[in-house]
């Protein structure tokens, strides 16, 4: 993609709010979910799980199993081959464990069988000898040498020897002299923070249904982000060849980075291989919480150096994360994007991830962001407290800004932080008065963004209407900002224009839905596609009229005659064109493939008012503002449900979301009574702003929204009730027991 | 599993009484169903009461109210008389779960399924309620306060059940109110709570106060030495604070996922205190 200077286009289309293609069917019932898919023959799946935290498996007897009435198959880890390769041999154990159970919930066998009641009956019948092994829960702990290893032999060569096996890899970002640093500044101030494992918690749960052919051909219809990703997953795990395995995405109810992987969908594959049926298997929420990804939990020390004017002279920062019992590289992103909102001459950050008896790691929106920046905006909040100084305006005197040299390597181009910032500053809420107990925080965010591997295809219909072909589950309103850049670029109205979602066989492959990587990239594609269905237009059109095609130009929807022949014919519409296609050639359609660069970071400040109960420890979200640059927004609705989306997952982990696991190592709140999401009634209105800073890597503009906005809330909220009760809060969440702790700490 | 639909309570009682294997009762089924979603629970028979006659309805008794066992917590909000000589109780049971829940949720199944932690029961403990329970050897009225046996259970002898509850008449000058400590705001389960009924003398002290709390001990407390410290005062802060201690004092709560003993604790005294202070508004005092 060529670098766009200056985007200066009026856009008709892009920008405003139509209603999204989806809508009607979500809230009619109509839309299919992952467990809306039947075939003929079905069996129901089901999944015994390890109630250990950490087990060797002895043996598994499935012959009871095997012999009750209406069970049709019955696999184990010995029904799988182990792929070579580390990241998949890791997603294969981790659907079906092979010697070891490595958390409670870890899959140990699967069911099919004629019904939901015989599938559950049959696990009961499977005999599993289990040699219960010491465990390992927390991630400081799990660090220290002589503690209980997950998994041996699992270290990357850049850790040191002698630190606890679990140890898997090590990192390091930043640049400048952090002696030199810390000895300009006035203030330094050190803490140490810890943050909870949260789960992404959509309402759905996974869902497939799988279905192999005796020729070894099969389909899988699930809930994903990723049906690309899944047939490459499921394929190395079955030792199938890609093209052999369909996979269709189903409307996806919530995944947040959560769906970006395989758990039961290797398994049916299996099974219904085994059985020579289909196979549908569908979570359970005790499943979802127990062996599905929630987030990474952390430890995480952070040094920051001031001086007395608010500048800061040195960044330092140590962060221990877990992505439970496999490697996972989520502390690199922490560690990347501690510092990145601040122009600093002196940063360092060190990462580490260890290994602990919980369920493998999946993204959750901005992987490892929202940790590494709590810590340190906690930290820059608190200097602003010992220096009298007021946060916004340290803020903005730091910010990071076009030339910067970021805290993890690259320069920055175009952004937008100081403009969210100085947004910030002017805002009414930034001024609004404060009641007793009520305090009042704010947070800088940042995400990377992607682009990556996307491909595109449009078809024009021979009624003049379009059809856009692209690979990515839509999960934010996407299918509606595609067909506004493309009814854009082609100059038809919107409901013209329809994109579908389509499986892994009917378009080239496209990345997963994630890095908010999709109205930017999906959205490039699709208005190259467009740029291509319009080229061969002005085409047949020039051969219509006998001209050259250089001779022609596409304008406000239709071919017009351009130069000295301006004006001696008449336009010809899209709709012409497409009618008259079959005599000028045939049908005409429009693609795009690419591995998109130029994502373009994006940054976002969030201010917060809180009220803490100084006798019960219990937080009020009082009001709450997020300010971003979206780029250019192109359904103004969905970046603004983005961005209150976002503030609200931040505000429960936060306040209340925890994984809790007992001395036992077994997860205690495995369901949504206990794991404490936020409700309705205990928000405000998330207030809105959108900040446009052009991208200059997409041609309208656009940038990835996101994920941007569950970064800021953990640390504006921490520094609102800090404010509040008056005592540095350092751990996550702040549930009110800890907070009232806190307060009589404090006397 | 079998599935009965009984007509009379008679007919209930001997359907529990003749069962094999695990029975359970049938109202709104918001424990029920969700243990058996689960496979916590697995009854052989489940006898639904919700067809047997009068087991749905509010009646005036004796100056009371009769409330039947599958009578909706959602019915009695409707409930106006019931609503305004029983606020707490009625707020207590329109605390549990959801809107949703709330148009099944019962209270006898609230008191039944042993929680120590249920909203409904602690109001009508302080309140004095009375349950009328169906055996096989017949009908017999027992305090509230004396099912609860600890976490999971009851003191109800096999083949025994809830019919209805009663709640006495009420003086002029007397009312109640509940509290109740969650993280969120609603959809949850009590951390502590507190249940207070009072009854002001005409010169606005208190006369009688029955303060009750839950979730701070395996069942729920009736805290005499609480309701103590009320008496003859005007809620003063003194006297708040001799509330609020007697309270702390009467905890003996457990750590768990969902709260510490010291907090339980302290939430507990400062519950009572604000539900004290509620209760003795709305019976017409001034502090």
């Amino acid at each position: 993609m060529t670098r766009q200077d200056k985007i200066t286009r009026a856009f008709k289309q892009v920008g405003t709010r139509p209603p999204r293609p989806d809508g009607i069917d979500k809230v009619t019932g109509r839309a299919m979910y992952g467990a809306d898919m039947t075939a003929p023959g079905m069996l129901w799946g089901k999944v015994l799980r390890s109630p250990h935290a950490h087990a060797r498996i002895r043996s598994i007897d499935t012959s009871a199993a095997e012999a009750l009435e209406g069970v049709k198959a019955v696999v184990t880890g010995a029904d799988f081959t182990l792929p070579e390769d580390d990241f998949y041999r890791d997603v294969a154990v981790n659907c079906m464990a092979q010697d070891a159970a490595l958390y409670d919930g870890h899959a140990v066998a699967a069911v099919a069988a004629v019904s939901e009641a015989v599938a559950k009956a049959a696990l009961k019948l499977i005999k599993v000898e289990y040699e219960v092994l010491p465990h390992v829960i927390d991630v400081d702990a799990a660090m220290t040498t002589g503690a209980p290893v997950v998994q041996p032999g699992r270290a990357y060569e850049n850790v040191p020897e002698g630190m606890s096996e679990n140890v898997t890899s090590h990192c390091e970002f930043g640049h400048g002299d952090l002696a030199a640093g810390f000895a300009k500044a006035d203030v330094i101030v050190e803490r140490s923070f810890r943050t909870a494992a949260t789960h992404q918690g959509y309402i759905e749960p996974h869902a497939c249904l799988a279905s192999m052919g005796g020729d070894g051909r099969a389909d899988l219809w699930c809930c994903t982000q990723g049906q690309f990703h899944v047939r490459e997953v499921c394929a190395e795990i079955l030792g199938m060849e890609s093209s052999q395995l369909r996979v269709t995405a189903s409307e996806i109810g919530g995944g947040f980075g959560g769906k970006t992987t395989v758990f039961i969908e290797p398994v049916a594959l299996a099974l219904s291989r085994k059985a020579g049926r289909p196979v549908k298997i569908v979570m359970k929420r005790d499943e979802v919480f127990r062996a599905t990804g929630p987030t990474v939990h952390s430890s995480i020390d952070v040094k920051i150096g001031m001086t007395r004017d608010g500048r800061i002279t040195a960044g330092e920062a140590h962060l221990r994360y877990s992505g439970g019992a496999f490697p996972c590289g989520t502390v690199d992103m922490g560690a990347q994007s501690a510092f990145a909102a601040y122009d600093l001459d002196a940063v360092r950050t060190f990462g580490w991830n260890a290994m602990t008896n919980r369920p493998k790691e999946a993204a959750y929106r901005a992987p490892g962001a929202p940790q590494a920046i709590y810590a340190v905006e906690s930290v820059v909040d608190e200097l602003c407290q010992k220096l009298g100084l007021d946060p916004l305006d340290v803020r903005i005197l730091n910010a990071a800004r076009k030339g910067t040299k970021s805290a993890y390597g690259p320069t920055f181009d175009e952004i937008g932080l100081l403009a969210t910032l100085e947004a910030a500053k002017a805002h009414p809420h930034y001024t609004a008065p404060l009641g007793p107990n009520q305090g009042r925080g704010l947070s800088c965010g940042f995400w990377f963004n992607f682009g990556g591997n996307t491909c595109v295809t449009m078809n024009l219909a021979f009624d003049g209407t379009v059809t856009i072909t692209e690979g990515n589950p839509d999960i934010g309103g996407s299918r509606a900002s595609i067909s506004l850049m493309a009814a854009e670029e082609l100059g038809i109205p919107y409901d013209k224009v329809r994109t579908i979602v389509a499986d892994t066989a009917s378009i080239g492959h496209n990345d997963i839905t994630d890095g908010s990587r999709v109205t930017f990239s999906v959205g490039l594609a699709a208005i190259e596609a467009a740029r291509d269905a319009i080229a061969k237009m002005c085409a047949r059109v020039a051969k219509i009229w006998g001209i050259d095609p250089d001779a022609v130009e596409w304008k406000d929807g239709a071919v017009h005659p351009s130069g000295p022949n301006a004006g001696k014919f008449p336009p010809m519409t899209l709709a012409e064109i497409a009618a008259t296609s079959p005599n000028t050639g045939g049908p005409i359609a429009g693609h795009y493939e690419v591995n998109a660069d130029g994502a373009g970071v994006s940054f976002g400040v969030h201010l917060v008012d809180v009220e803490v109960d100084p006798e019960t420890g219990a937080t009020k979200v009082l009001r709450y503002t997020v300010f971003q640059d979206a780029g250019k927004a192109v359904h103004p609705d969905y970046v603004e449900g983005q961005m209150q989306g976002g503030a609200v997952q931040g505000i429960g982990w936060a306040l209340n979301e925890e994984y809790i696991y007992g001395e036992d190592g077994r997860l205690q709140n495995p369901g949504f009574l206990d794991y404490r999401v936020p409700v309705a009634s205990d928000l405000p209105e998330i207030e809105t702003v959108i900040l446009e800073i052009p991208n200059p890597g997409h041609p309208y503009g656009v940038r990835g929204v996101g994920e941007t906005p569950i970064v800021p809330p953990l640390a504006a909220i921490s520094n609102a009730v800090s404010r509040a009760a008056g005592v540095r809060l350092t751990e996550l969440p702040m549930s009110p027991p800890r907070i009232l702790k806190a307060l009589s700490a404090q006397g | 599993m079998q599935y009965e639909r009984p007509q009379s309570t008679a007919e209930a009682a001997r359907l529990l009484h003749g069962a094999t294997g695990p029975a359970r009762i049938l109202a709104g089924g918001t424990d029920l169903i969700v243990q058996m979603n689960a496979g916590v629970a697995e009854p052989a028979l489940v006898v639904d009461i919700k067809r047997i006659a009068g087991l749905r309805d509010i009646v005036a008794e004796d100056g009371g109210f009769r409330i039947g066992a599958a009578v909706s917590c959602a019915e009695m909000g409707e409930h106006a008389a019931l609503a305004a000589a029983w606020p707490g109780i009625v707020e207590g049971a329109n605390l549990i779960g959801s809107t949703q829940v709330q148009g099944r949720a019962t209270m006898a199944g609230n008191l039944c399924n042993g929680s120590p932690a249920a909203d409904s029961v602690p109001g009508l403990v302080a309140a004095g309620a009375t349950a009328r329970i169906v055996g096989p050897e017949g009908e017999r009225d027992c305090p509230v306060a004396e099912i609860p046996a600890g976490p999971g259970k009851t003191t109800l002898k096999p083949g025994e059940f809830v019919a209805s509850f009663f709640l006495p008449g009420r003086p002029a000058r007397a009312s109640d109110a509940y509290l109740r400590f969650i993280p969120r705001t609603e959809m949850d389960i009590a951390v502590a709570s507190a249940a207070v009924n009072l009854v002001l003398a005409e010169d606005g002290s208190v006369a009688e106060a029955r303060v009750a709390l839950g979730a701070v001990a395996p069942t729920v407390r009736l805290v005499d030495a609480a309701g103590a410290a009320l008496v003859g005062t005007r809620l003063e802060e003194d006297a708040l604070e001799a509330l609020a201690k007697a309270c702390r004092d009467a905890c003996a709560p457990i750590d768990d996922k969902r709260g510490t003993i010291e907090f339980r604790t302290k939430v507990a005294g400062v519950l009572a205190r604000r539900a004290a202070l509620i209760a003795y508004t709305r019976a017409g005092g001034r502090t």
